[in-house]
């Protein structure tokens, strides 16, 4: 996938920027205890997860470091926490404390010290001056006022309250991002996606269950560097995290060329590290950047430590990439009765080829619109994939209402 | 009568939480619970495959991100009579015991040590002092003359900023913060240390399960990461390394940092025993035993003990009858068919949603009626309170070999009796005091497993009810676990291959639960009366106590429906 193009630089900033890192500001940091070489470090870290040319380092440096602390205000409606514990694990321990100086994080609910009326009021306050950057985490329900209140105020009221003025609006997690979990088939609560409530602030969808803070925080980053959010596709991901497949950057690919699968879990073959897909792996109808990010500091990842890629970053993916186990990801140009090994051989160096998600190849085609290669691939027909016998599955064991209830996206 | 105080959002918790209190002559006179988020998953989990629930119950909640997935996971397993493997068991239980010693350093770092520690207070430390005091505490190597000066520094060019972030409009200066500058200075350092602390030691769940929130290597009949010792694929000598240096880790910063912590903390706030009790009845399920308890049953044999104490009487502690556990709704937003007070077992279990509350925007709840998405758990008909004060509670009067002592080390150092513990403080010291249990016992966990693996086993997966053609049409199942917030069950109904029914009891539902249909109040709503409250406009002690259960709400707000009645439309009055 292509390098995004970088924003021009705004004017003021290039000197410094392309220049070496002056000396005042290192000092400055060396006051908030980061020492020189750490600094730097973390930011080639950024500047790599943001796939920039690595002597974007300097600059982006530059920007992390500046005086201005935009504002954050982080929401959480129907969700989990699971993205505020996901922020929790920013990595780079001293720079990420530098991460939350570099922001003035003023509403956070997990982490804030005030609680009740002070809370509110720092929210408001932050909100009040506008230029704030909004994350949210979880959905909004329509369904009823009542399921989801704060401080007697309902989620659609806070948000759109609180995205006034507000620069941009980052969602973190598929649930903020695409309607998530409670969106998920028969949606009791209504709910939707930040998206489907809140116009005319520009979004930026970090979706995952939860997402990735490394995304996050080279979204910052670039906002920071560049005044500008990072490129997008079309479901508003930012390239730099979301471009390429899962199944294209997977280590396992290789097996997968070769048509060897793990077929239960614990035999030779998933000891081996041979490919998932018959075990249930979405990774051909996944869009985010895992293999190469990997989690928690590039320990592990699920594909790497065993179990499949549940595609949990795609709009729907409760609905449209389960039964987990039993529902194979298509692939074109094969039909049903492929066995798995006759399968593999085939697909030996079809880079190609593309891999449309039955239940969901509608949606796909049209939010995948950004790259027409991919789009003219996407297989939108909702035929099964049943590998026959041979495989793991028996039958799909498909819910009794599989279709049409992908989550507003 | 003046009016109630209200807080919410009630902060540093995981997910919606409001609390009301009548405050009359500087203390709380009664106090009412309410969870304000719900999203219905009940509904959501009805028709799809037994084998996919975990997935969909671990987003119960991303803080105890572990908990759910395991109580779902054995659930089905229980339902279908399978036995994952030993070596299965014991990465269940490491993840588990990482989890608790995870959580509970965040909890008492970033959740509830605001309470305690006035941030602003220690701009004011002497940094050397700080050391001195530091290190009469512990030989935690960075209470150091240096580091401490380098995080005043930190501080204050924050304060200066004129930027407070997540510290602005804390209670700073308020009365009832009681610590040294120097006290509170090496509290903050700590504070920042823990950050760095957890998100490394956390590593241990990627290693084990892919990532973390949100581990992904559970499987219905075992785990669904390989081991092998030759491959570089799967869990071999070097992820065993990796695991051991965590956990040895994350029992150095316990020993170091927490403990004394806490202790210092303890000593300086002794009311704190005095205030915030509440039930004095207490119930822990049990947990990490290896073994596979009985079917339907609760883990007898674990580290973490499994009993009833009723009213604070330490001479006897009954064995858990499942059975005996049921909901009400009758002030809760939901309706049952026989009746909002009829208390239902979870099996039989109903969930109707039926909003009565006020129209947002409101000011007060209308606490006379229904006013919160809980239901009323309670267990033989009164309400117990759960986590880790129950867990230490029940271990203590059955005479536990690793709690008892343990416990009275603790009473012995605070210099107070058992009774000092049915309290906020005691909640927050049973916490750290599990802790290290836990943390200590972990490498015992991990050395079996090394052993299991040496021994040439290398299982991780039961296969043989894989297949859902295996399955008898119906089944029903419940799953324990005994999570870091207190004592969890899943029951799942499954009938031809898909989900019927599915109900979680999670311990936020038995801790912040309203009153029930003989108006008996919740462990929070108990423990908050007789609070003192020294400004009702900066109401600290009621945060104080609320935190010191460590509150999970999105937890206690999904109550999962075991028979798929249909939810009714939300009403606003
Ligand atoms: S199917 Fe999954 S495991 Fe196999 S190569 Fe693709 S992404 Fe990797
Ligand atoms: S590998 Fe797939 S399921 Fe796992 S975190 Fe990445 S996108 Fe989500």
């Amino acid at each position: 996938m292509s390098i995004v193009p970088p924003a021009p630089a705004p004017s003021q900033t290039a000197s410094t920027a392309n220049g070496p890192i002056d000396d005042g500001l290192l000092a400055r940091l060396f006051e908030l205890g980061v020492d020189r070489r750490s600094f730097l470090k973390y930011c080639g870290v950024l500047t790599a997860t943001l796939a920039l040319p690595p002597s974007f380092a300097p600059r982006v440096a530059a920007a992390v470091a500046a005086a201005d602390k935009p504002s954050m205000v982080y929401l959480a409606f129907q969700d989990c926490t699971g993205n505020a514990e996901s922020m929790l694990r920013a990595r780079n321990p001293d720079i990420a404390s530098v991460i939350l100086d570099l922001m003035s994080v003023d509403y956070q609910e997990t982490v804030m010290a005030a609680a009740g009326e002070q809370s509110k009021q720092a929210r408001d306050a932050a909100v009040g001056k506008g230029g704030h950057i909004l994350v949210v985490e979880g959905s909004v329900p329509l369904g009823g006022d009542g399921y989801c209140t704060i401080g007697g105020e309902s989620a659609q009221q806070i948000l759109k309250k609180a995205s006034k003025g507000a620069a941009a609006i980052i969602n973190v997690g598929t649930c903020s991002a695409f309607g998530g979990l409670p969106a998920a088939h028969p949606n009791p609560t209504k709910a939707v996606a930040v998206g489907d409530v809140v116009s005319g602030v520009p979004i930026v969808n970090l979706p995952g269950c939860p997402m990735n803070v490394d995304n996050l925080t080279a979204t910052i980053a670039h906002y920071l560097t560049f005044k500008a959010l990072p490129a997008r596709d079309s479901q508003q991901r930012p390239l730099f995290a979301y471009g390429d497949r899962i199944h294209d950057n997977c280590p396992r690919r290789g097996h997968f060329d070769a048509g060897q699968f793990a077929m239960a879990w614990g035999d030779e073959g998933h000891r081996e590290g041979y490919c998932l897909y018959r075990l249930g792996c979405k990774g051909p109808s996944t869009f985010h950047n895992c293999p190469i990010l990997k989690w928690n500091g590039g320990t592990q990842w699920p594909i790497g430590a065993g179990h499949g890629c549940v595609g949990c970053s795609e709009a729907g993916f409760w609905d449209t990439m389960t039964p987990f186990y039993d529902r194979l990801p298509h692939i074109e140009g094969f039909g049903v009765d492929s066995t798995a090994e006759k399968l593999g051989l085939t697909v030996v160096g079809a880079t190609a080829v593309g891999f449309g998600l039955h239940g969901v190849g509608k949606t796909l085609q049209n939010k995948l619109g950004r790259n027409s290669d991919e789009q003219s691939t996407v297989d939108v027909t909702d035929g099964s994939t049943d590998l026959g016998s041979a495989g793991f599955g028996s039958s799909p064991a498909g819910r009794d209402n599989p279709d049409g209830k992908a989550g507003p996206a | 009568m003046s009016p109630r105080i209200v807080v919410d959002p009630i902060t540093r918790i995981e997910g919606h939480l409001r609390i009301e209190a009548q405050v009359d002559g500087g203390m709380v006179q009664d106090a009412w619970s309410s969870t304000t988020m719900w999203r219905g998953l009940e509904q959501i989990l009805i028709g799809r495959d037994p084998r996919d629930a975990w997935y969909f119950a671990q987003r119960i909640c991303g803080v105890c991100t572990t908990v759910h997935a395991l109580a779902s996971i054995r659930a089905v397993e229980d339902a279908l009579d399978i036995t994952p493997p030993l070596n299965a068991r014991l990465l269940r239980d490491l993840i588990g015991v990482s989890q608790y010693v995870h959580d509970h350093v965040v909890h008492f770092y970033h959740l509830h040590a605001l309470d305690w520690v006035d941030v602003v207070s220690a701009l004011k430390a002497d940094p050397q002092q700080a050391a001195v005091v530091a290190q009469s505490l512990s030989d935690y190597p960075r209470n150091t003359a240096k580091q401490m000066t380098a995080v005043q520094q930190r501080l204050q060019a924050f304060v200066q900023g004129g930027r407070l972030g997540p510290f602005a409009n804390g209670y700073w200066g308020h009365p009832a913060y009681k610590l040294s500058p120097e006290v509170n200075l090496l509290a903050v350092s700590h504070y920042l240390d823990a950050l760095d602390f957890q998100r490394d030691y956390v590593k241990i769940h990627a290693l084990l399960g892919g990532k973390n929130p949100h581990p992904q290597t559970y499987v219905v009949g075992g785990m669904a990461i390989p081991i092998d010792p030759n491959s570089q694929y799967a869990i071999n000598d070097n992820t065993l390394q990796q695991v051991r240096g965590l956990l040895q880790s994350g029992l150095n910063f316990v020993n170091q940092a927490y403990i004394p912590d806490l202790v210092a903390i303890g000593k300086s706030y002794p009311e704190w025993t005095a205030i915030g009790g509440g039930l004095n009845s207490y119930m822990t399920f049990g947990d990490f035993g290896g073994a596979q308890p009985k079917r339907g049953q609760t883990d007898t044999a674990g580290i973490l003990p499994s009993g009833i104490v009723r009213n604070g009487d330490l001479s006897k502690v009954e064995p858990v009858d499942p059975m005996k556990i049921t909901e009400d709704v009758a002030r809760g937003w939901y309706s049952y068919r026989e009746g909002d007070g009829t208390p239902l077992r979870p099996y039989d279990g109903e969930t109707t949603a039926n909003y009565t509350g006020p129209n947002p925007p409101y000011d007060f709840l209308d606490v006379d009626k229904k006013y919160t998405w809980l239901k009323a758990a309670r267990y033989d008909g009164i309400p117990v309170e759960v986590g880790p004060l129950a867990r230490m509670m029940v271990g203590y009067a059955a005479g536990d070999a690793r709690i008892k002592p343990l416990v009275d080390g603790a009473l012995q150092t605070l210099g107070v009796g058992p009774a000092a513990l049915h309290s906020t403080l005691g909640r927050t010291l049973a916490r750290g005091l599990e802790t290290k249990l836990l943390a200590d016992q972990s490498l015992g966990l991990l050395d079996q497993l090394v052993a299991n693996i040496a021994g040439g086993d290398l299982a991780v997966h039961a296969g043989v009810k894989w297949e859902p053609k295996s399955w008898p049409a119906k089944a029903r199942g419940v799953g324990f676990h005994e999570a870091p917030r207190g004592a969890l069950s899943h029951w799942i109904v499954i009938e031809d291959q898909k989900i019927k029914g599915y109900q979680a009891v999670v311990p936020s539902t038995w801790n912040a639960s309203p009153r029930d249909a003989k108006g008996q109040p919740g462990a929070y709503e108990a423990a908050l009366v007789g609070t003192p409250i020294a400004d009702p406009k900066q109401p600290l002690e009621i945060l104080r106590t609320v935190h010191s259960f460590d509150p999970c709400m999105a937890c206690a707000a999904h109550v999962i429906d075991a028979d798929g009645t249909p939810i009714v439309e939300v009403r606003v009055q």
